[in-house]
């Protein structure tokens, strides 16, 4: 479970013995970047009219609910709230253990002719965003899609980038950044953990 | 996840759960307009049968097809078995074609275990002999789940044919696991020697149990195994055993009627019964094909070393 190969969700740094851990993000560092994040959002997208915020699982999805009530707070307007599970699309299903599909839960509407921005909390290879954007051309055809990730901790493979950055966070590739949101863990942080750089 | 899926007495709570919850998923993709997901683009799957099945070799295909992987149909018939072929080396040669999942039926209780040991890739039992048939179980047990919306704790009846059911002996033992209280209902000549064993309560009597049954599956009699008169006659059969509107009356009202299929109309089933809305058969179908894509991915979503 604890690899590298994405860097993204992780179950925390604890579970990785005795390397060292920083913490880059605090709860409230967390909050002013959402807070930021959500600002951009309403500003790049002329006030949010059509805007679907689709999180990818598992911790895309709360972070993607956070951003809408920061939008419902600034603006008063109720943005499009769903999750997409882009495993079934993944093209690197062979390399590792069975992967348990998540929710895929899209707004009533459905996403024909809307701003979908996928909410994912760490952009590493960028393979699980191609994959999402396959998944969600099965659902229909959004007028633009966008991307916008808590973390940023470069070594892209795909040619992907993001609309909207939390923190970009450079990091090597021996690292592991570690993400925990109170809706799946037990606090708000980011952490990079060095294994045996310590 | 295991490797193969040979019956349902060993799989873990953990597993089966784990692949109704992903039958759930596969569900979703069936009411979609493009009902083809791409994840096992590239993967083989040989459905290997020596016993003729439509429905349930069909619906491999479908879940085989909508998951992208390409299907190879090998049937007993017509083919190098009808010459004298060994399955062991019906097996190799599906190996050397490079298959990733053998769907096997085979009238031989055991014959897919044996599959098992010598090909390199995953097995599924899709019913051997008298023994099980999982990939039914899983599909009863994701049927009751979504209509009841739980397994624990319910009453299951199985009435029939369980002497020669493989889909009774599977229910039995994956219902057992996942909670619920299986009773089997069957003529004394039915019910097989040994059955103190397994996780189940008696009886010989439907309308004493019918009261307190959430869920009946009603078995087809299957003639063509029966070797010896079991019962006096047909008529005798249905009016003890067959699940007619005066006996559905006496379920609860929330109670379903499930039949695996093909329904012998007039003997174990009235017809009335077999079309009411509390019958499950035709969900059963549709349900059919999104556990079978559950076990397919599950089978070969992953890499076969940690797999």
């Amino acid at each position: 479970m604890a690899t590298t190969a994405t860097g993204g969700s992780l179950p925390g740094p604890e579970a990785s013995g005795q390397g060292t851990v920083r913490t880059v993000l605090s709860g409230a560092d967390i909050g002013r970047v959402l807070t930021r994040m959500a600002h951009q959002i309403l500003e790049k997208t002329s006030g949010g009219a059509g805007v679907v915020l689709l999180g990818i699982p598992t911790r895309g999805v709360p972070l993607a609910h956070r951003l809408a009530a920061r939008v419902r707070a600034v603006e008063g307007i109720e943005l499009g709230v769903g999750s997409l599970d882009p495993t079934m699309h993944r093209d690197d299903l062979r390399l590792r253990a069975v992967r348990p599909l998540e929710v895929t839960d899209l707004p009533d509407g459905g996403i024909d002719g809307s701003t979908v921005i996928l909410v994912d909390d760490v952009l590493y290879s960028g393979r699980t965003v191609r994959a999402a954007l396959d998944a969600l051309a099965e659902f229909g055809r959004p007028r633009v899609v966008q991307l916008a990730v808590l973390v940023d901790r470069g070594h892209r493979e795909l040619p992907i980038r993001a609309d909207y950055v939390g923190k970009n966070m450079p990091t090597s590739r021996q690292e592991v950044v570690a993400v925990r949101l109170v809706e799946t863990d037990d606090r708000d942080a980011v952490m990079i953990v060095s294994e045996g750089a310590g | 996840m295991i490797r193969h899926l040979l019956s349902t007495e060993d799989l873990g709570r953990d597993d089966a759960l784990l692949v109704l919850d992903t039958a759930e998923y596969m569900a979703t993709v069936a009411d979609r307009s493009v009902k083809k997901l791409p994840t096992l683009r590239g993967r083989t799957v040989v459905n290997l049968f020596f016993e003729d099945s439509t429905r349930t070799r069909t619906s491999f295909e479908v879940a085989a097809k909508r998951l992208s992987a390409d299907v190879i149909n090998f049937s007993a018939r017509g083919s190098s078995v009808s010459k004298g072929e060994s399955l062991k080396d019906t097996a190799l040669t599906l190996e050397a074609m490079g298959a990733d999942v053998v769907v096997c039926r085979h009238p031989a209780s055991g014959a897919p275990r044996r599959l098992a040991g010598w090909v390199r890739g995953s097995v599924v039992n899709a019913g051997d002999g008298t023994h099980e048939h999982p990939t039914q179980a899983l599909l009863d047990a994701f049927t009751i789940r979504r209509r009841l919306g739980r397994l624990d704790g319910l009453s299951v009846t199985i009435v029939g044919d369980i002497l020669h059911s493989r889909v009774a002996r599977s229910n039995m033992w994956l219902l057992s696991t996942l909670g619920a209280a299986v009773t089997v209902v069957a003529p004394p000549t039915l019910v097989p020697v040994g059955i103190e064993r397994w996780p189940v309560t008696v009886s010989y009597d439907l309308d004493a149990v019918l009261p307190k049954s959430d869920v009946v599956i009603v078995l087809r009699v299957q003639r063509e195994r029966m070797t010896a008169a079991f019962f006096p006659t047909e008529r005798e059969y249905t009016r003890r055993y067959g699940l007619d509107a005066d006996r559905l009356a006496a379920m609860p009202a929330s109670a379903l009627v499930m039949h695996p299929g093909p329904m012998v109309r007039g003997m174990e089933i009235a017809s009335d019964v077999a079309d009411s809305t509390r019958s499950t058969a035709v969900e059963q179908v549709a349900n059919g094909v999104s556990v079978r894509m559950a076990v397919l991915y599950l089978l070969l979503g992953g890499t076969r070393e940690v797999a």
